[in-house]
């Protein structure tokens, strides 16, 4: 028989103040998370509850007392005494200019909170004139009949990267590449999907904030004007295909299943899955054709 | 790690043993230290390990294969990254990634086996670059335009990447001599410091060729530093290298003091990485340094690890200068074979040794935190501070970086002590500067003073400017445009900073009234939109929109009123938002000639 020594976390109290309002906190959380008990709604793109924050996007930034420049907000642990302060222009500008960039650069239209975002924040996009203005055109990327790459709505934040490798996959088939704005997304050598080390878990496409990476199902039906999020129903089952257990909740419309994920938050999968779970469900709709 | 998985394509014969040899190659017994985190030891059975470790322990030669791999072939396959990734069980994902990061690596079978990187920076710019550049393009070879290679005081320049042969650099180079290059002829540098005499101190040993040689640099005096740190403590000499005042001379000024006393209190084990990189435009006194007293590095290094404990050594310098690369690895090897590096330097009972890796073509890698990303075998892309690298910095370990410059003045500590060497220059910027004098100047080169000579005593010395001067660029393309009016500036970093400028690396590019500053301004533009590594969102978009704008202002008329209030705020969100010093400064050149009135007109 063996002992498992099940550890006893204790967290050490840390108080901040957010702007103007004393905020407790414990070790180990971020400048995020006290704004977020503080009541703020702090926008943020390359975060997620499941990943390890490389914190590039920047739109999550505040103003620390005693630092030269704007801090990540996501990725900044707290420490006793900090003054955080979220409401002053500085603030805003930075955000706002974020904002602007991602919305100048890529096709953020499918992203709600972006596009919400956008607004709170006063962004200008009209002032950048089209013809002289860069952005990431990209042709779709349809190699296969699960997902979809659509890398003119990538804003490069590695969330995918994270879950393909170390956060969830450990599978590594696809990495930043380039430099700068060229910096894309790719498989190794950029090969189709198919050739790469690629498992098809889906995992990147459930953290993907922009839909630049797409179940192919909801690709097609948007194509044909058909994508009805409102329409559909979301069940929570339990994949029967092996003894893991992973929650799947699958969404319905038309009674056809078109989107299979799992809750970000559940104890056993933090959203992700296998191929089995994500794609294997065909079998569930095979019904008599008459 | 599951297993690698590569895809279908196989690497040749010759791919296969060039990665083969690499792997061989990489001198085993210089990377071993016991490392508390990931584990470091590479001692050559490496096929015993498994799992995690075995990753660990190969991935930091990613970049030396990738270098070794493309100089056999002349570029990357997909069959030769396959054998990379097997061969160091790295994802050839992340092969391809870090790889494709790189200017000097291609993916494409090149129409002619060596590629000319022909500089089309500043300093080369306005000495007929494009012209070369074209010149050379029409007779068939395979160009590509560079940023700064660091010699513009010889421009323009002009570095040979030649496949199965030693790379070259052509200097103040015209078609003929690159051909000849191109054909085998090789370089020997020239120091071009127009100083002579007694009281250059960091520059002493440049005009004496036998200081290249291991018996030459002990007869004018070197490791008589060394003699005086050992017979000290660790601890008074960091003390001394604090109460020098001794600050940075990549670019930041921090205190050199601090760093070190900071690292040297951490647990084991520690490294002593030093920034070779050298790629800010028109920077170039790292290279004449380490081309001219490459032992002047490597003793005031030894100096280091020996005060901080720390018992590894890194170089990291830029892939586009073979001539210093050279200079470093003999002296390295001579310095071992004398007992000077090893396990016991100079039999004063501590380990040092130093190991030399070249960056491949990415301005950012000067960024220390990108930098030691480079050396493990990930993509240049700096890291977010706290934490910083004196505590957790090369493999997570507590890490001093130093400039080449900042390290060479440890030599001049030892023999004068703290206080002797505070009392040259002022009493914020101690000792003597290195100055890059480049542009409409008549005499090019490196020049050293004290802190607090004047801009215009620099320029004198430099045999004063070529035609009418209009501007200097100060502390190259990171830095600012200032104008005549402050020639009476004293070079030190407090009365620099009071006048709004900074001197950086010690830039001083003079410009004259035939610079088409339209076009200059627009090259700074595109060289950080280049550079920029792409991970942050202010600065990957930003360098770019920035770029826009002054396109407008150039070419379509736009309003200068309504250019200035979108690059305001691009700069604002730059400077507050970015990771990090590259996003930071990418705005300051091109507002800084907005304000002077060089482009877009004072209307
Ligand atoms: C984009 C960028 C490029 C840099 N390039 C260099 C370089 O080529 N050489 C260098 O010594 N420092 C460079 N630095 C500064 C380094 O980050 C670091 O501050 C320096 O190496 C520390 O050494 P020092 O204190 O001796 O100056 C660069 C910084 C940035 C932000
Ligand atoms: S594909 Fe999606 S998840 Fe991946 S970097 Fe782009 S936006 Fe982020
Ligand atoms: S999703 Fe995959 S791992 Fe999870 S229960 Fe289903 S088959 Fe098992
Ligand atoms: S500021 Fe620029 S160079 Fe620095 S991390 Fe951000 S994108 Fe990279
Ligand atoms: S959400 Fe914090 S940096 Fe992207
Ligand atoms: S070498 Fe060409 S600008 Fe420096």
């Amino acid at each position: 028989m063996t002992f498992v020594d099940i550890p006893v976390e204790i967290r050490t109290k840390v108080s901040i103040s957010v702007d103007g309002e004393a905020v407790d906190v414990f070790e180990g959380d971020t400048i995020l998370d006290a704004c977020t008990k503080a009541g703020k709604i702090t926008p943020v793109v390359c975060y997620g509850p499941t990943v390890t924050p490389v914190n590039a996007c920047r739109v999550c930034v505040v103003e620390l007392e005693g630092s030269r420049t704007l801090v990540p907000s996501c990725s900044r642990p707290v420490e006793e005494g900090m003054v955080v302060k979220t409401d002053t222009e500085r603030v805003g500008h930075s955000r706002k200019m974020v904002l602007e960039f991602l919305a100048t650069s890529s096709d953020v239209t499918q992203s709600n909170d972006i596009m919400g975002w956008l607004g709170d924040y006063g962004a200008d996009l009209d002032r950048y004139d089209p013809e002289t203005t860069e952005r990431m055109t990209d042709e779709v990327k349809i190699e296969d009949d699960l997902y979809i790459r659509a890398y003119d709505r990538c804003v490069l934040c590695y969330k995918c990267v994270e879950a393909c490798g170390e956060d969830a996959q450990w599978t590594f088939a696809i990495a930043m590449s380039g430099r700068g704005f060229n910096n894309r997304i790719s498989t190794e050598f950029d090969v189709a999907l198919p050739d790469s080390a690629c498992v098809y878990c889906g995992n990147c496409v459930a953290v993907c904030p922009t839909n630049a990476l797409q179940f192919k199902t909801e690709f097609d039906l948007r194509k044909m004007g058909d994508w009805r999020p409102e329409d559909q129903t979301v069940t929570r089952t339990v994949c029967s295909y092996c003894g893991v257990g992973c929650n799947l909740d699958l969404h319905v419309q038309d009674n056809q299943i078109v989107k299979v994920d799992s809750p970000m938050d559940h104890s056993i999968t933090s959203g992700n899955l296998c191929v089995k779970g994500r794609f294997g469900y065909q079998y569930v709709q095979n019904r008599p054709t008459k | 790690m599951p297993e690698i998985a590569v895809t279908a394509a196989t690497p040749t014969e010759a791919e296969r043993s060039a990665v083969a040899d690499s792997v061989v190659l990489q001198d085993p017994g210089q990377i071993s230290f016991d490392a508390a985190g990931p584990a470091l030891t590479f001692d050559g059975d490496r096929i015993a390990r498994g799992g995690q470790e075995r990753i660990f322990n190969r991935r930091h030669l990613l970049l030396p294969v990738l270098h070794d791999v493309r100089d056999a072939i002349g570029w990357l396959s997909e069959g030769a990254m396959n054998e990379i990734a097997t061969t160091l069980q790295v994802p050839p994902a992340e092969v391809y990634g870090v790889a494709s990061f790189y200017e000097l690596f291609t993916f494409e079978a090149p129409t002619a086996p060596d590629a000319l990187h022909v500089c089309d920076d500043t300093a080369c710019r306005i000495q007929g670059a494009n012209e070369l550049k074209g010149e050379l393009a029409a007779g068939g070879h395979n160009v590509h335009g560079s940023p700064c290679l660091g010699l513009c005081e010889q421009a323009p320049a002009v570095f040979v990447q030649r496949t199965g042969e030693a790379h070259v650099s052509v200097r103040s180079a015209t078609k003929d001599s690159v051909l000849a290059a191109l054909d085998g002829a090789m370089t020997t540098p020239v120091a071009p410091v127009p100083q002579a005499g007694e009281d250059l101190t960091l520059l002493r040993r440049v005009h004496n060729a036998a200081a290249v040689d291991y018996d030459g640099y002990v007869a004018t005096g070197g490791y008589e530093a060394l003699a005086k740190a050992v017979s000290m403590s660790p601890a008074e000499v960091v003390t001394h290298v604090g109460n020098a005042g001794l600050t940075g001379r990549g670019g930041a000024a921090f205190p050199t003091g601090f760093k070190w006393s900071a690292v040297a209190a951490e647990p084991g084990p520690r490294h002593l990485v030093v920034n070779a990189d050298e790629s800010e435009p028109g920077t170039f006194k790292d290279r004449v340094l380490m081309e001219h007293d490459p032992y002047s590095l490597i003793e005031a290094m030894t100096i280091g690890g020996y005060a901080m404990g720390a018992e590894q050594g890194w170089i990291y310098i830029r892939g586009e200068y073979p001539e210093a690369t050279r200079s470093l690895q003999s002296a390295i090897a001579e310095a071992r074979s004398m007992g000077m590096l090893g396990d016991d330097v100079g039999g004063h009972n501590f380990r040092f040794d130093i190991e030399l890796r070249l960056g491949a073509g990415a301005y950012i890698c000067g960024e220390e935190t990108a930098l030691l990303n480079s050396i493990e075998g990930y993509r240049g892309e700096p890291r977010n501070k706290p934490p910083f690298p004196t505590t957790n910095g090369l493999f997570g370990q507590p890490t001093a970086i130093n400039n080449v410059e900042t390290m060479v003045n440890v030599n001049q500590i030892m023999l004068l002590g703290g206080e002797g060497y505070a009392a040259i220059g002022t009493e914020k910027s101690t000792g003597t500067k290195l100055f890059c004098l480049s542009g409409h100047v008549a005499r090019p080169g490196v020049y050293e003073v004290d802190y607090g000579a004047t801009l215009r005593d620099v320029i004198a010395l430099a045999g004063g400017p070529v035609g009418s001067l209009t501007s200097i660029l100060m502390g190259g393309a990171a830095g600012s445009f200032i104008g005549t009016d402050m020639l009476d500036v004293p070079l030190t970093i407090e009365d620099s900073r009071e006048h709004g400028f900074s001197l950086g690396s010690g830039v001083v590019m003079l410009l004259n009234d035939t610079v088409d500053y339209h076009d200059f301004v627009a090259r700074i533009a595109q060289f950080f939109r280049e550079e920029s590594c792409g991970q942050c969102v202010p600065c990957r978009v930003g360098t770019v929109r920035q770029g826009e704008s002054l396109l407008r202002i150039r070419e379509k008329g736009a309003p200068i009123e309504q250019e200035r209030r979108m690059l305001d705020d691009f700069a604002l969100v730059m400077k507050d938002a970015s990771i990090c010093g590259l996003g930071h400064t990418a705005s300051g050149a091109i507002l800084s000639a907005i304000d002077l009135g060089l482009i877009g007109g004072r209307s």
